[in-house]
C-alpha cells in the first residue's frame, strides 16, 4: 500500500453469460456474443466511476474484481480501459489485486494474455464439477478435460489462480466427493472456492425441486471438505473459501471485514462509508435500463441507504463471522462506534460458548469449526 | 292488546345442518309478508357473521309472522329459532319449552342424522306436536319414501302426514303455514294470574343494553312493570316491550302465549340466567316454571395471547364476549410456558371453536390455544372434593383419594361400511357400547364415552375415518371413578405446564410415548440435542430425543449478498416470534395443540 489514503475494493459487474445455468440466482442473462456491441456497456461503467470516484475522493484501489455473469467474455481492451480509469479516479495500490471471473471453456482461455495484458493479475475459474456428466446437469459449456487445459494455462498467464466447485450435488455421496475433491487438490493452486450445492428460488433447478443434500450428509460433506483441504495446505479462511495462507481473495475479505467497496455495472452492491456514516448503494439490475440510466445520468444508482448503526453492526456480525479469524474487537469498534459487548446478546454468546461453537477473549469473537457449520443459527442468537 | 289464545301457534323448527332450516324460515316469514323482498337477504335470522358462515344458530330468536288461514281467521305465529347444536343443548330446551309444537324438517334425500334425533326427543319430552317435514323434494337424489320410513322407525313418529316440500323452491310452503294452524295445540294461560314467563334467552345489543326474549305463560308484561328474576330475586323496571317481526316492533304488552322481547336497563347477560322465570315484583308467581338449570362448562381450556403484550387486549375482549355469553367463563392463568394467559370453560367444543374464531377475527387477536381438557372432581384423602379444570393443577398424587371424570353418551349414525372403524374408535377412547341398531344400510350406535376422550380430536377422527358421512351427537351422562394419572412432558429436563394431560392409567404409556414421538417432529432440531420425556409422578414412561443440529449455513456471501442476508436474518427474527422460548429450547406455538392429538393424522 502507498501512503496513507483509505483503501477502497472496486466491483466491476457483467451481467451477460452465453447461457443462463439451472443453479445460477445472480444477476445474469444469455446474450448472443455475436450480436452484442460491447461500447455501450463499456461506456456506462466508466461513467459510474466517474460518479462514484467524485463522491470518494482521496481513496486509493487495493483490489477490482470482474465479476458476473462470465466477465471473461469481455473484449480485454473494456477491461483495460476500466482498470485505467480507476487508477486515473482513485490511484491504485502497488500491490493492487485484480481478479477477473473466466469460464473454462477453450474460446476464454484463448483470451487470457490479452487480459493479462489488461492488467488481470488473478483469476478466479468456475470449473463447478471434475466429472462430465454433471457438469451437463450443471448446464456448463465445458468438459473435465477442457477445464484443466484452461487451468494449465491461466497458471501459465496470471500470478494468482482460483476455482470454483459445486458440491453435495444430487446423488453425490462422501466418497465421490472425496475423490473429486483429492483430484481438485492436486491441480489447484493457491486458491478453492468449494460450494455446498443451494437451491434458490427463481432458478430451473428450484422449479424442478432439485432436492439438496440432507442436512446429516451436508454436515459430513463439509466436516470432510474441512479436513482434506487443511490437511492439503489449503485451510479454509472463510466458510467456502480456502487459501494457502498469504493467498487469500483480498477483494472478498474486504466484504466480509466491513471494508468498503463502490459497485458498478448492473445491479452491483456497494458500501461506502464518510465519516461515520455508512452507506449501501445498488445500481439498477436490469441491463437495459441500467445501460439507458447510466448513459442518460451519468450513473444508475437504483438506492442509496444510509445503514443505522445496529444495521451496521449486523452486516458485520454476519459477515465477519464467516471468516475463521472472526471478529476483531478493536476494528469493530473503529468500524461500528459499538463494543461487541454491547451489540452482542450476552446470554446467547455465552451459552455458544459453553456449548463449543464460539470463542471469545479480548482479541474478539470467532466462531470454532463446528460453530461454523451451524453460522446461521449462531448469528440469529447473537443478534437476538 | 294482546291476541286471544285459540289464534296463537308457538313453534319451532328442528332440523341438522344444511337440511333447510333457515331457508324454510326464510319463505314462512316472506309468505307472511314479515319481510319485503327487498328486505328480504337469505337467512335473515342468523345475525352474526359466524351464524351465517357456519350455518348454525348461536342465540334463539323469534318471529311473530300473521297468518290468514284457509278458515278466514288470521293467526298469530311465534317461530321460535332455536340453537341447533349439542352445546347449547340446554338453551334449546329452554327454547322448545316456549313452544307447543315443532316442524321436523329432514332433508329428503340425507335422512334423519344423529343431531336432528336429540332435538326430537328434547321436543317429545317436552310434549311438543311435531310436524314431519320432507324438504329438498325436488333435488334427483330426493327418496322421500326411504325417509318416512326412516323416521318412523329410528324417531317411532307417525310420519304418514308429512309435508313433502321443497323450501328452495317454494313447495309445500302454504301446507307447512295450515298444518301450523290445524295440527298444532294453541297455547293455555290465564291473563288475570300474576306474570310467569320463561326467559328463553338474552343479548347485549349496543343501543338497547340486554334484550331478553321470553315466552308469557301467564298473566301480562307491560312496559313500566317492576319485574323480579325468581331465581336470583333481582328486580328491574321494564323500558321497553315487544316483538321481531323480524324487524324490532314495540307492542307495550305482552300477554299469555305470546313471545317478544323487553329491556330494563340490564347491563350483563350475566345477571339474566335462561331457563329463569320472569314475575311481576309486587304481585309474584307462587312457584317458578319448571326445568331451570345453571349453565356449567364442562370443557376447558387456555388462551394465551401470541405477543405478551396483548394480554390486556385479550381481557378486554373476552369481557366484552361474556357481556353477550354468560356461560362463557374465563380466570387468569400463568404458565411457565406460554407466559400470562387465561384457562376458560365453555359448554362444549363448538362453543369453545366459537369464542376462539370471534377472539381471533373480531378482535383481532393472535391465540395460542392449549389443548382442551375437561372438569374433574378430585377427592382428597383429608375428605374434601376439588374441581379440577387444568391438568397443570393437579394435586400430588398422594394427596388424591379418587378422581371422577365426566361421561357422555354419544349418539352416532354411520353407513353401515364405516361402523367397524367406528367401533374401533369408540373402543380405542374407552368407550361403551349402549345400543346398536341399523336402519336400512345406516347404523345407529350409542356409547357411553368419557368426554376427555372426545374433547380433543374424536370428532375430527371420526369424520376422517368416515369420510364425513357420520353424524355425531352426545349429552352429559354423569361422573364416574376412574384410575386416572396425570402425565407430565418435560422438555429438556423441565415439565411444561401447558403439555400436561390427564390419562387413565392402562393408556397413560402409550399416550405418553405418542406424545413424545409427536414433540420430536415438531420441535425443530436445535444447537443441542434435547430430551423430550413422559412421566407420571418421578417416574419416566417415555422418553425420546431431538438430535442437535448439525448444518446450517449459508454457502455463498459476497458483496450483492449482504442486504439479502439481513433480510433473512429479519425474516427469522419474525419466524422466531412464532416459537416460545421454553428454557434454552424453542417450541413452535402449534406444537402445544398438535402434540397432543391422538390418531395417525
Amino acid at each position: 500500500m502507498t501512503g496513507g489514503a483509505a483503501p477502497l475494493a472496486l466491483y466491476v459487474h457483467w451481467p451477460w453469460c452465453r447461457s443462463k445455468c439451472p443453479y445460477c440466482d445472480f444477476n445474469s442473462r444469455a446474450l448472443d456474443p455475436a450480436t452484442f456491441e460491447q461500447g455501450g456497456y463499456r461506456g456506462a461503467v466508466l461513467a459510474e466511476l466517474a460518479h462514484y470516484a467524485a463522491g470518494t475522493p482521496g481513496r486509493e484501489v487495493t483490489s477490482i474484481f470482474f465479476g458476473g455473469g462470465t466477465p471473461s467474455l469481455m473484449a480485454p481492451d473494456t477491461v483495460a480501459a476500466v482498470i485505467d480509469a480507476a487508477a486515473k479516479h482513485w490511484g491504485l495500490a502497488d500491490d493492487c489485486e485484480i481478479t477477473l471471473e473466466a469460464n473454462p471453456t477453450s474460446i476464454e482461455a484463448s483470451k487470457f494474455r490479452a487480459m493479462r495484458d489488461a492488467g488481470i493479475n488473478r483469476t478466479s475459474v468456475g470449473v463447478q464439477a471434475l466429472n462430465d456428466r454433471d457438469l451437463l446437469a450443471l448446464g456448463r459449456e465445458h468438459s473435465v478435460e477442457e477445464a484443466v487445459r484452461a487451468l494449465e494455462i491461466a497458471g501459465a498467464m496470471f500470478e494468482r489462480v482460483s476455482f470454483d466447485l459445486i458440491y453435495a450435488r444430487p446423488g453425490q455421496g462422501v466418497g465421490e466427493w472425496a475423490d473429486e475433491l483429492e483430484q481438485a487438490l492436486d491441480i489447484a493452486g493457491g486458491h478453492l472456492s468449494l460450494y455446498q450445492l443451494s437451491v434458490e428460488p427463481g432458478t430451473d433447478f428450484f422449479r424442478a425441486r432439485v432436492p439438496e443434500a440432507a442436512e446429516d450428509l451436508a454436515a459430513e460433506l463439509y466436516e470432510l471438505t474441512q479436513e482434506m483441504t487443511a490437511e492439503a495446505g489449503l485451510p479454509a479462511y472463510e466458510i467456502s473459501n480456502h487459501a494457502r495462507p498469504g493467498e487469500e481473495s483480498r477483494h472478498n475479505l474486504v466484504y466480509w471485514r466491513g471494508g468498503d467497496y463502490v459497485g458498478v455495472g448492473p445491479g452491483a452492491h456497494g458500501r461506502v462509508t464518510d465519516g461515520t456514516v455508512t452507506r449501501a448503494t445498488h445500481q439498477i439490475a436490469d441491463p437495459a435500463r441500467w445501460l439507458d440510466a447510466a448513459l442518460r445520468d451519468g450513473h444508475a444508482t437504483a438506492k442509496t441507504v444510509a445503514l443505522s448503526a445496529r444495521e451496521r453492526a449486523e452486516e458485520l456480525v454476519m459477515t465477519g463471522l464467516r471468516v475463521v479469524d472472526g471478529l476483531d474487537a478493536a476494528l469493530f469498534l473503529a468500524l461500528t462506534g459499538q463494543s461487541l459487548d454491547e451489540v452482542l446478546n450476552r446470554a446467547a454468546r455465552e451459552d455458544l460458548v459453553a456449548a463449543g461453537l464460539l470463542e471469545a477473549d479480548a482479541q474478539g469473537v470467532r466462531a470454532t469449526a463446528s460453530g461454523r457449520l451451524m453460522l446461521n443459527r449462531l448469528v440469529q442468537k447473537l443478534l437476538d | 292488546m294482546s291476541t286471544d289464545l285459540s289464534h296463537i301457534r308457538n313453534f319451532s323448527i328442528i332440523a341438522h345442518i344444511d337440511h333447510g332450516k333457515s331457508t324454510l324460515a326464510d319463505r314462512l316469514i316472506q309468505t307472511c309478508g314479515g319481510l319485503t323482498d327487498r328486505e328480504m337477504h337469505e337467512q335473515v335470522l342468523d345475525s352474526m357473521d359466524i351464524e351465517r358462515e357456519r350455518g348454525i344458530t348461536i342465540k334463539a330468536q323469534t318471529v311473530r309472522l300473521n297468518y290468514t288461514a284457509k278458515d278466514g281467521k288470521t293467526y298469530q305465529l311465534n317461530l321460535m329459532d332455536t340453537p341447533g347444536h349439542v352445546d347449547f343443548a340446554y338453551e334449546v330446551s329452554r327454547s322448545l319449552a316456549a313452544c307447543e309444537g315443532a316442524l321436523l324438517v329432514v332433508d329428503a334425500s340425507q335422512g334423519v342424522e344423529a343431531q336432528t334425533l336429540a332435538n326430537v326427543y328434547m321436543a317429545l319430552d317436552n310434549d311438543l306436536e311435531i310436524v314431519p317435514i320432507l324438504n329438498k323434494i325436488d333435488l334427483p337424489a330426493a327418496e322421500p319414501e326411504r325417509v318416512r320410513q326412516q323416521i318412523e322407525e329410528v324417531i317411532g313418529l307417525d310420519a304418514s302426514d308429512a309435508i313433502q316440500a321443497s323450501a328452495k323452491a317454494g313447495i309445500g310452503i302454504s301446507e307447512t303455514l295450515e298444518a301450523i294452524v290445524k295440527r298444532l295445540p294453541a297455547p293455555t294461560g290465564d291473563r288475570n294470574a300474576p306474570l310467569k314467563a320463561l326467559l328463553v334467552d338474552s343479548w347485549y345489543d349496543s343501543y338497547l343494553g340486554v334484550m331478553i326474549l321470553v315466552r308469557v305463560v301467564d298473566g301480562v308484561l307491560k312496559k313500566g312493570q317492576k319485574i323480579r328474576m325468581m331465581s336470583n330475586g333481582s328486580s328491574h323496571l321494564v323500558d321497553q316491550v315487544g316483538i321481531f317481526t323480524p324487524k324490532i316492533v314495540k307492542t307495550g304488552e305482552l300477554g299469555p302465549g305470546e313471545m317478544g322481547y323487553f329491556t330494563a336497563s340490564i347491563k350483563t347477560v350475566a345477571d339474566t340466567n335462561v331457563g329463569d322465570t320472569v314475575t311481576d315484583d309486587r304481585v309474584p308467581a307462587a312457584k317458578p316454571l319448571p326445568g331451570f338449570q345453571p349453565s356449567v362448562p364442562v370443557v376447558f381450556c387456555s388462551l394465551f395471547p401470541l405477543d405478551a403484550a396483548d394480554y390486556n387486549d385479550l381481557r378486554d375482549s373476552m369481557g366484552k364476549l361474556r357481556l353477550n355469553d354468560a356461560s362463557f367463563e374465563f380466570e387468569p392463568e400463568t404458565s411457565a410456558a406460554l407466559g400470562q394467559g387465561f384457562r376458560c370453560g365453555f359448554l362444549g367444543l363448538l362453543h369453545l371453536e366459537i369464542i376462539q374464531e370471534r377472539l381471533e377475527r373480531e378482535f383481532d387477536l393472535d391465540l395460542i390455544t392449549t389443548a382442551p381438557s375437561v372438569a374433574y372432581k378430585i377427592h382428597l384423602q383429608d375428605g374434601t372434593v376439588m374441581d379440577l379444570h387444568n391438568p397443570a393443577d393437579m394435586p400430588d398424587p398422594s394427596r388424591i383419594d379418587a378422581i371422577e371424570e365426566p361421561w357422555i353418551k354419544a349418539t352416532i349414525m354411520v353407513p353401515d361400511e364405516y361402523l367397524g372403524a367406528v367401533l374401533t374408535l369408540c373402543t380405542e377412547r374407552r368407550g361403551e357400547q349402549v345400543d346398536l341398531t341399523y336402519v336400512g344400510n345406516r347404523a345407529m350406535a350409542v356409547y357411553r364415552l368419557p368426554l376427555n376422550e372426545v374433547v380433543f380430536d374424536f370428532y375430527d377422527r371420526l369424520k376422517s375415518i368416515t369420510r364425513g358421512y357420520a353424524s355425531f351427537d352426545y349429552e352429559m351422562d354423569g361422573y364416574a371413578e376412574n384410575d386416572l394419572v396425570k402425565v407430565q412432558i418435560m422438555v429438556n429436563g423441565e415439565p411444561v405446564d401447558a403439555l400436561a394431560f390427564v390419562a387413565h392409567r392402562g393408556q397413560s404409556e402409550t399416550r405418553g410415548r405418542q406424545v413424545c414421538e409427536r414433540l420430536k417432529d415438531l420441535i425443530p432440531r436445535q444447537l443441542f440435542k434435547i430430551p423430550v420425556q413422559a412421566a407420571i409422578g418421578g417416574k419416566v414412561i417415555a422418553r425420546e430425543t431431538i438430535s442437535a443440529m448439525r448444518k446450517d449455513v449459508t454457502a455463498k456471501c459476497y458483496g450483492g449478498d449482504i442486504t439479502r442476508k439481513r433480510k433473512l436474518l429479519e425474516k427469522q427474527k419474525k419466524g422466531k416470534k412464532k416459537m416460545r422460548q421454553f428454557g434454552k429450547v424453542e417450541i413452535p406455538q402449534s406444537a402445544f395443540i398438535q402434540a397432543l392429538k391422538m390418531g395417525d393424522d
